[in-house]
């Protein structure tokens, strides 16, 4: 048996990764595990393949509307779904081989396979069965085997994977999720999605915008529904406009299979059903962590609700057994992890460490338009007892979103009218998930809005909407 | 008196650990930062030091005892000069300096909890609230969040008396929040950022007499029979510092008579020469009040001895004399202007400061600055009629004179009994830092400048 490893992580995604690289830099021998992908779902499956698809929409996009910026087209616009969806393969891969060179350049092993922890200490990593997308994927270079490995301390960081609704099981042909989602053979007439949080908004955006009739079915009132309600309201409006059909408060209770099409049972909460058939259905319906083959109850690992229980920084109840990401819980988000790994691992290390504020954790989503927040929402901070400001600065009133062609957005601050913190902020419009930094890094430095009012922003760019709505808060924005 | 010493607690949720080894026996001689015992957590061994020297006289609680609770005691050190066999427990209710725990983090060790609590709120050690020490002492510029600031200023709290537990010891909201709950030190009315920190804030809380609870209180009367006013910042600082400066102030008392004919006689003039006085705007309007910060000012130029500031380390002897004013507020409600340098001031000059003053303070726009600190200070009841009383020394002062009405007495001079305006004048001082005789020598200096009132003009 080889030497024991200081820390070892289960979970080659971004909590993973990110948590082996901080542990090498900390000076820990350190190993991590993974069953078929260096970067995790995020990287292969999610965040990074996601974004390569909506750009090839976004272009797309573009040029279906050559003359609102003066160009012409000579012949068809159209598109090629076999190779939009290899450019996204190809973006994952890339960077997923990038995370191996990150791997060997922090001189951290790798190990092939599916882990389990036998106890404290010990770790068994057998060959896997199947990756997400059918047989074993192949190790990578350098890779370590199967085998027994020991590790003073072991950090699980697995992930989550699709929540399946009882009677609607992904079949990996009708019923998509987001794996088959991510790399259809040809794109579907017609589609409806169930979910609109993050995972179905952005497939719903990607499938509209290639001629996809797409309907949303959302169980709460709104959609977006960790969002801001004037901001998930506003991106609805645009939704529609597109020509999506959106249903909130509705569930879909049966689906019904064809050969090349299914028909959905929808009850629409007051009472009401109705059906409506497309050729695909995707469950975006949420993510489940996964606990269930790492031995976690022979060892009384607490766990609540599908996740593990964690101190905030990543340890369990049992010494010497931590976890991170979405595996510990909400929110399930790759810069969430990487945060939790770095902090469990400093405080391995006994540096100074404390657990993450999840106020102050934004969240992206990369539809057309994009959503971005972070903090309380007007909603929330008025049940916690706020007597807040609110300030809304319209992309309309923006010189640069009117030369970019993109009018449409809001830009909505919340601050706490007694102390002039900074309690949410939520934008709506084209770049705004680039933009939403700005007030994170506000929240964390706990700036007033005086400091915001006193900080100049460059012109001409749309971070200016940003200062005009912390203008707006207080009865001095200029520019409507 | 010995020191006892605490069961630490060694994380924010720690309520009881295991004394897993003692690394003193008795009798050993302990110094500041020598590691006298190991604790075991669930999670973690951690060392526990010692924050004072002295010989460690008892162990209370044996090595390998398991669940001892947090505040429990567990060892007791004998101070310097202290026989360690003599020693006992001091008394309940004391707050002992409590050894500060130490992780002792091992790279790759057992799980270490993180190196500080997470939450120093809801930490049971001596909280920044308890133990305050000045943040910007060796540093002037003191890291603090905007909304840190923002609060602080508002709750009136002294951000150098906050301890800051954000990146690199900044303070942040949470830990005004703290000091807010824990009672911190508030900057109103007047504690001054000080060169060393004032005594009143250095040491530990003196033993609490045990007052009785506020539901006590309230059972003494008929429920209905009165209002309920919630404490606002001033009323609690006010009651903080007085308190404070009664308990660790040794106070005596000096009183003397002045007649003011002349200085009436001299105001009347003063007045009389400003300019617009005919036209019923005068540049000046100069109080007996005033005559009387100047008077002391530049009686404390004369014994200039008096004109200190106690310290533990040092006394602090001032080079000028700032005077500060006790104001009332309309309804109830105190605060002291300080007209600083108040010995090179002309009268005019301070009867304009301080009609400035009176009208901010009444609003409560003072700034900081302009009540904080001070060398020494005046309260002024003549105008109610008060004959004679003793004012409360404010911290960092040594003497507050407490000033009484002008009133015609009947008076022996040169054996005839005869008529003159007196004014009966109280010096408290602290015998820490002005004795008997000097404190004499102050108010003596004061009685001839108020008596010979041209004094105070050349």
């Amino acid at each position: 048996m080889a030497d024991p490893y200081d820390i070892l992580v289960i979970g080659a995604g971004p909590g993973g990764y990110v948590t082996a690289i901080r542990a090498a830099q900390l000076g820990f021998k350190t190993a991590v595990v993974d069953r078929e992908h260096l970067g995790g779902i995020c990287l292969n499956w999610g965040c990074i393949p996601t974004k390569a698809l909506l750009r090839s929409a976004e272009i797309y996009h573009y040029l279906q509307h050559p003359k609102d910026y003066g160009l012409t087209i000579e012949g068809k616009v159209g598109f090629d779904a076999a190779a939009i969806v290899k450019r996204s393969r190809d973006v994952s891969a890339r960077l997923s081989t990038g995370v191996g060179f990150l791997m060997k350049k922090n001189k951290i092993d790798v190990i092939w396979g599916e882990a389990s922890i036998e106890a404290p200490g010990k770790v068994t990593v057998r060959p896997a069965t199947r990756s997400v997308q059918g047989p074993p994927a192949p190790a990578p270079k350098g890779a370590l085997g199967p085998g027994s490995y020991q590790a003073k301390h072991i950090i699980i960081a697995t992930g989550a994977r699709p929540r399946v609704l009882p009677g609607i099981e992904p079949d990996g042909k009708l019923i998509w999720t987001y794996f088959e989602a991510m790399v259809p053979p040809a794109v579907p007439k017609s589609l409806l999605i169930m979910g609109s949080g993050a995972i179905g908004m952005e497939f719903a955006s990607f499938y509209r915008t290639l001629g996809a009739q797409v309907t949303v079915v959302e169980l709460l009132p709104q959609i977006l529904p960790a969002e801001d309600a004037e901001i998930a309201a506003f991106a609805r409006k645009r939704f529609e406009k597109q020509g999506m059909t959106i249903i909130t408060g509705a569930k879909v209770t049966k689906v019904e299979k064809a050969e090349n099409s299914i028909t959905a049972t929808i009850d629409d909460g007051k009472g009401g059903t109705r059906t409506i058939a497309a050729e695909r259905l995707i469950s975006a319906v949420g993510v489940v962590g996964n606990i269930e083959t790492l031995g976690l109850e022979k060892l009384g690992v607490k766990t609540d609700r599908g996740t593990i229980v964690t101190d905030g920084l990543g340890r369990t109840n049992v010494p010497g057994i931590y976890a991170i990401g979405d595996v510990a819980g909400p929110p399930m988000l790759a810069h969430k992890a990487e945060h939790e790994g770095e902090r469990c691992v400093d405080a391995i290390k006994g540096l100074h460490a404390e657990p993450l504020d999840k106020n102050k954790i934004p969240g992206c989503t990369y539809c057309h338009p994009q959503i971005a927040s972070v903090g309380l929402t007007e909603a929330r901070a008025k049940e916690q007892g706020f007597d807040i400001r609110v300030g809304r600065f319209p992309f309309v009133g923006n010189g640069k979103a009117i030369a970019l062609g993109e009018p449409e957005g809001l830009v909505k601050t919340i601050f706490d009218r007694k102390t002039g913190r900074l309690l949410g902020a939520h934008m709506v419009g084209a770049e705004v998930t680039e933009l939403i930094q700005g007030f994170v890094i506000a929240m964390n430095l706990e700036t007033t809005e005086e400091e915001l009012i006193h900080t100049v922003f460059p012109h001409p760019t749309l971070s200016e909407m940003m200062h005009e709505s912390v203008l707006d808060a207080y009865g001095r924005v200029i520019h409507v | 008196m010995p020191i006892n010493v605490l069961m630490p607690a060694l994380s924010p949720t720690m309520e009881k650990g295991n004394l897993a080894k003692w690394l003193k026996k008795e009798g050993d001689p302990v110094r500041s930062g020598d590691v006298i015992a190991e604790i075991e957590t669930d999670k973690a061994t951690m060392e526990v030091e010692a924050v004072d020297e002295g010989v460690l006289a008892k162990i209370v609680v044996p090595e390998g005892t398991p669940d001892v609770p947090v505040n429990e005691l567990i060892a007791l050190i004998a101070a310097e000069g202290e026989d360690p066999k003599s020693v006992s427990a001091s008394g309940q209710g004391a707050t002992p300096p409590a050894p500060s725990p130490q992780a002792s983090a091992p790279p790759a060790a057992a799980p270490t909890p993180a190196s500080r609590p997470a939450a120093p709120a809801a930490a049971p050690q001596p909280s920044a609230a308890a133990s305050p020490k000045p943040n910007g002492a060796r540093h002037n510029r003191l890291f603090a969040s905007p909304l840190a600031r923002r609060l602080a200023k508002e709750a009136g709290l002294d951000l150098a008396m906050i301890k800051g537990t954000g990146p690199h010891g900044r303070i942040i909201e949470r830990d005004v929040k703290a000091a807010l709950a824990g009672g911190a030190p508030k900057a109103a009315p007047q504690p001054a950022p000080m060169p060393a920190p004032a005594p009143a804030v250095a040491r530990p809380p003196a033993p609490a007499p045990s007052a009785p609870s506020d539901a006590q209180v309230k059972a003494l009367f008929a429920p209905g029979s009165y209002e309920e006013i919630p404490h606002d910042n001033m009323r609690r600082t006010i009651a903080r510092r007085l308190t404070e400066a009664r308990q660790t102030i040794p106070q005596f008392y000096l009183t003397v008579d002045c007649e003011i004919d002349a200085l009436l006689k001299l105001r009347e003039e003063v007045n009389k020469a400003a300019p617009g006085a005919r036209e019923g705007k005068p540049a000046w309007k100069v109080s007996v009040n005033d005559m009387v910060i100047k008077a002391l000012a530049l009686a404390l130029m004369r014994v200039p001895d008096a004109n200190v500031t106690w310290t533990e380390g040092a006394m602090l002897k001032h080079k000028h004399a700032d005077v500060g004013v006790a104001v009332a507020l309309p309804g109830n409600g105190l605060i002291t202007p300080i007209i600083r340098a108040a010995e090179t001031k002309t009268l005019s000059v301070i009867a304009q400061e301080m009609k400035d003053y009176a009208a901010r303070a009444k609003e409560r726009k003072l700034k900081p600055e302009e009540y904080q600190g001070g060398t020494t200070a005046v309260s002024n009841l003549g105008m109610f009629g008060i004959k004679d009383f003793t004012a409360v020394i404010n911290p960092p002062h040594s003497t507050i004179l407490a000033v009484g009405t002008g009133e015609q007495r009947p008076v022996v001079k040169n054996g005839q009994l005869t008529v003159a305006t007196m004014m009966s004048v109280t010096l408290s001082c602290d015998h820490r830092a002005v004795d008997g005789a000097l404190g004499a020598q102050l108010i003596g200096a004061f009685k001839e400048l108020i008596e010979n009132p041209m004094g105070m003009l050349v």
